[in-house]
């Protein structure tokens, strides 16, 4: 594998991405339970039925190189797929070899409150040497996936497929299934790494902004506006080059277990009609998936059917999923994911017999965070109105990222900045809805106030609809990009009533410290949002932070408001962009205390976290 | 000087045995939780996360052998435990050369969060070393800088009613990803001379550097660089008077270290 090492980009010439095993003790459990060599292993096993046996333990792995122990299911990594049938009623009966407590969460499904896997929320978690019955009726249909929902592991490799098959034959068909599920892999223990990022923020970020790129940037835009665009970092205290908290610097990136010189492997015959249901697995990592010269239709987002829609390439947050179908003509086509902050990627092929492959792309370059995703885009609109300074409502096509010159701000001093930030934070109130829903913030507090805080190192001034944006680094890269405006659901929502209420919660954090929350509070430091059982309800959400983050309401499937009509999109996790609001609906039919969170494990661990409580 | 270094020793250690004494109480809490029994609490059966978690990190800035003159070694470090808001601040920093201990400014803090970039300090500072002993109550801020500046600034006094004042500022340049130059000044302050510490009244001493790291890892980065030490006003006076320089500027090579 010497592929990635000729990458050109300067960039990444310091890239410690590590590429793997060939042959990983990994999936050699696996490839044991399958009674061959480990050597191929089309992912992991898959369980059918309606009754499960699940072990959690500790297993030992080797990923990268070095041994390691990983939390397994049954002894591997992913865990089992699981295929359930919609209509029946499924019993879990999951025991727990760890010397700690452990938990599954079945993410995206539709059940008992009591049924979600959710220590300290559900129930206290299954006790060392415990066995725990789940049971639940299989309510839905479509790709989802499961989880540990305690501590670090699902960092440590407490993950798996479900599979949800539909009572009724699927609007389209295929010849082939193939689960690829994408993880994040660290030798490293995760407490170390979050104790790391609570030293030193940018501890894993090899992509910052050196003496070379002054020169450079200086050299392209001259060294006046090079030296504002610093001054005006500077004084934010922030880095245009934090794309992800956790980099390939520890990250092996896996597909279906294996890094990239393991080359997952999913063979068809020229012309079949090839189903893969890619699932983002990671804990910390958002990936961008293509597959060169192979148009990928989407038929699904979250396990739910969207109106067919033929891509090149989409981005995929944590523990979104995305089900699309290949008609592949070709010898072998490369499955490539490369993470969000290009710093590593994983890698499988599609071919027509075992041990073929074709080229690797480069990495593409490594984007850079504007002032837009400061929240301080389309500031000339914002000086010029008086009454506008708020934020936009729902339904306005915004111009992507890359077309906000990021020296929209050149022109002012830092000084003047401040005072105009000062002057805009006072300006923005509560956002207006785009209909007349009563509208409160989640916590009941001031978005005004967080600025300054410990916990808050930015609030967005000008927040924006960013549903037709791919996302940075992918608008226009040349490729036709999946965005969150596209998807359209193939049925139209069974309960399209509009909402009676509406919650803002406002994403905020402080990179410096690695302080995340909601509203400028962590988890304890704040109560359950209290939602009335039957409620028809609206979630706005803003992110202040310049990051995004993947926001996780457990139990129900939201449909998310992105101008579709009666066909919104049903979706279990969002992801944010930096300085972008957009909101969804749910009628909270289900009681119970459901989780609703950042789903970035080390976010999340940090009291990016709330409680609905609907009773 | 072995009471001056066991003294150092049980300090060092003192700050060292805290975060992990506060880590064990932490984690029998998790596994303990009892459920609250309010099911209109947010997690009646415990917390799911740990964002209360207690951090614990120890950092030397500067361990570093100083070469001109005459030779010292030089350490300037901090450890700390604690949460997001609030933690335990250990500083410690000093000379030893020719096997005397000096400028031992040892210093233990509570620390809190008020800011988005600052954190308020207030404890008290100890100088041990081979010379008469100090005791100050200190307090002060230390946190980011607009321009990514990190200061510190800490006010001091002693029972005899001395005033002093420390201020610390350093900056990382990144040539490239690994390669780091870092500028750093600390300047001191005291509103009496006290003789028997060689020290006199108003801006005390000027110790800056430049310093050339790599970053092998993280926590593993070797330099090399120049320090200046400036000794001013009486303190300048009671340097020459011991045969001492009152200006000097040394080549430095050393070790960035944190865990």
């Amino acid at each position: 594998m010497k592929d990635t090492a000729s990458n050109p980009g300067p960039r990444l010439g310091r890239r410690r991405f590590v590429e793997g095993l060939a042959l990983t003790a990994g999936l050699a459990s696996v490839g044991a339970s399958r009674g061959h060599a480990a050597d191929y292993a089309p992912g992991p096993t898959t369980l059918t039925g309606d009754r499960f046996d699940l072990v959690v333990a500790s297993t030992a792995v080797n990923f990268t190189g070095r041994a390691r122990t990983a939390t397994t299911v049954n002894g591997s990594v992913p865990a089992p797929i699981l295929r359930f049938r919609e209509g029946d009623t499924v019993t879990l009966n999951v025991t727990n070899r760890l010397s700690e407590p452990t938990s599954i969460h079945w993410h995206g499904l539709i059940l008992p409150n009591a049924m979600d896997g959710v220590p300290g929320l559900t129930f206290r978690g299954i006790m060392p040497g415990q066995t725990f019955a789940y049971r639940f009726p299989i309510r839905q249909a479509g790709t989802y996936w499961y989880h540990s929902h305690s501590g670090m592991q699902e960092q440590t490799g407490l993950y798996g497929p479900l599979i949800l098959e539909p009572r009724r034959p699927e609007p389209y068909s295929y010849q082939r299934d193939y689960v690829v599920m994408l993880s994040d892999w660290t030798d490293d223990d995760p407490m170390t790494v979050v104790s790391n990022l609570k030293q030193q923020s940018d501890y894993y970020n090899y992509g910052q902004r050196t003496l070379g790129t002054f020169i450079k940037d200086a050299r392209r835009d001259g060294l006046g506006a090079t030296i504002d665009d610093r001054m005006m970092w500077g004084q934010m205290r922030m880095s245009p080059t934090d794309l992800m908290d956790v980099s390939g610097a520890t990250y092996t990136f896996l597909m279906n277990g294996r890094p990239p010189a393991a080359n997952w492997t999913g063979l068809f015959r020229r012309g079949e009609r090839v189903r893969l249901r890619f699932i983002n697995g990671s804990s910390m990592s958002t990936f961008d998936i293509r597959i060169p010269g192979l148009a990928m239709t989407v038929v699904q987002a979250d396990g739910s059917d969207v109106e067919p829609i033929e891509i090149e390439e989409f981005r995929i947050g944590v523990a979104e999923t995305y089900d699309v179908i290949v008609t592949p003509m070709q010898d072998a086509y490369t499955i490539f994911a490369q993470a969000m902050d290009r710093s590593g990627y994983a890698r499988g092929t599609l071919c027509v017999r075992e041990g073929l492959a074709a080229p690797i792309p480069p990495l593409d370059p490594r984007p850079q965070l504007s002032m837009v995703d400061m929240g301080m885009g389309g500031m000339d609109h914002a000086m010029s109105g008086s009454g506008h300074a708020g934020h936009d409502a729902g339904g306005a096509k915004s111009a992507p990222a890359m077309d906000m010159s990021h020296m929209d701000m050149s022109h002012m001093s830092p000084e003047e900045l401040k005072q105009h930030m000062a002057m805009m934070a006072a300006a923005a109130p509560v956002a207006p809805s785009s209909d007349t829903v009563p509208t409160s913030n989640a916590d009941g507090i001031d978005p005004a106030s967080l600025a300054g805080q410990p916990s808050v190192d930015n609030v967005a001034m000008q927040t924006r609809d960013r549903l037709g944006e791919a996302g940075i680094g992918l608008d226009g890269n040349g490729r036709r990009t999946l965005t969150y405006r596209d998807l359209r659901a193939l049925h139209p929502v069974p309960s399209s009533a509009p909402p009676t209420r509406a919650l803002e919660f406002h994403l905020t954090g402080n990179m410096q410290r690695y302080m995340w929350g909601f509203d400028g509070r962590k988890f304890s430091q704040a109560g359950p949002i209290r939602v009335a059982r039957g409620e028809r309800i609206r979630f706005v959400l803003i992110n202040d932070t310049m990051m995004e983050h993947p926001i996780h309401l457990h139990g129900y499937l939201f449909e998310l408001e992105n101008g579709q009509g009666d066909r919104l999109p049903l979706k279990h996790t969002i992801r944010v962009k930096p300085a972008e609001r957009l909101s969804f609906v749910f009628t909270a039919d289900m009681p119970g205390h459901w989780a609703f969170h950042c789903h970035l494990l080390f976010h999340m661990d940090a009291g990016m976290f709330r409680t609905i409580l609907v009773s | 000087m072995p009471r001056t270094g066991f003294l150092l020793l049980t300090l060092l250690l003192a700050g060292m045995a805290l975060p992990a004494q506060a880590q064990m109480a932490h984690g029998a809490m998790d596994n303990n939780a009892p459920a609250s029994g309010d099911p209109a609490s947010a997690a009646p059966f415990g917390p799911p996360v740990t964002d209360e978690h207690i951090y614990y990190h120890l950092l030397f800035d500067q361990l570093e052998g100083r070469f001109g003159a005459d030779a010292a070694f030089r350490w300037q470090g901090q450890a700390w435990a604690g949460t997001d808001e609030n933690r335990v601040r250990l500083r410690s920093e000093g000379f030893v050369s020719r096997g005397e201990v000096d400028d031992g400014q040892q210093e233990l803090f509570y620390s809190r969060a008020i800011s988005t970039f600052f954190d308020a300090q207030i404890g008290a500072r100890y100088d041990l070393d081979s010379k008469p002993g100090r005791g100050w109550g200190a307090i002060g801020i230390e946190g980011l800088a607009p321009l990514f500046f990190h200061v510190s600034a800490t006010g001091y006094i002693s029972g005899e009613g001395r005033l002093a004042a420390k201020l610390e500022g350093s900056y990382d340049l990144l040539l490239t990803q690994r390669l780091i130059l870092q500028p750093q000044a600390e300047m001191n302050f005291y509103s009496l001379s006290d003789p028997a510490r060689g020290i006199g009244s108003g801006l005390s001493e000027l110790d800056a550097g430049l310093r050339l790291r790599y970053e092998i890892t993280r926590k593993i980065a070797p330099y090399v660089g120049v320090s200046y030490t400036g000794l001013y006003g009486g303190t300048g006076d009671f340097a020459r008077a011991a045969g001492a320089p009152a200006n000097e500027v040394r080549f430095v090579i050393g070790l960035r270290t944190w865990l």
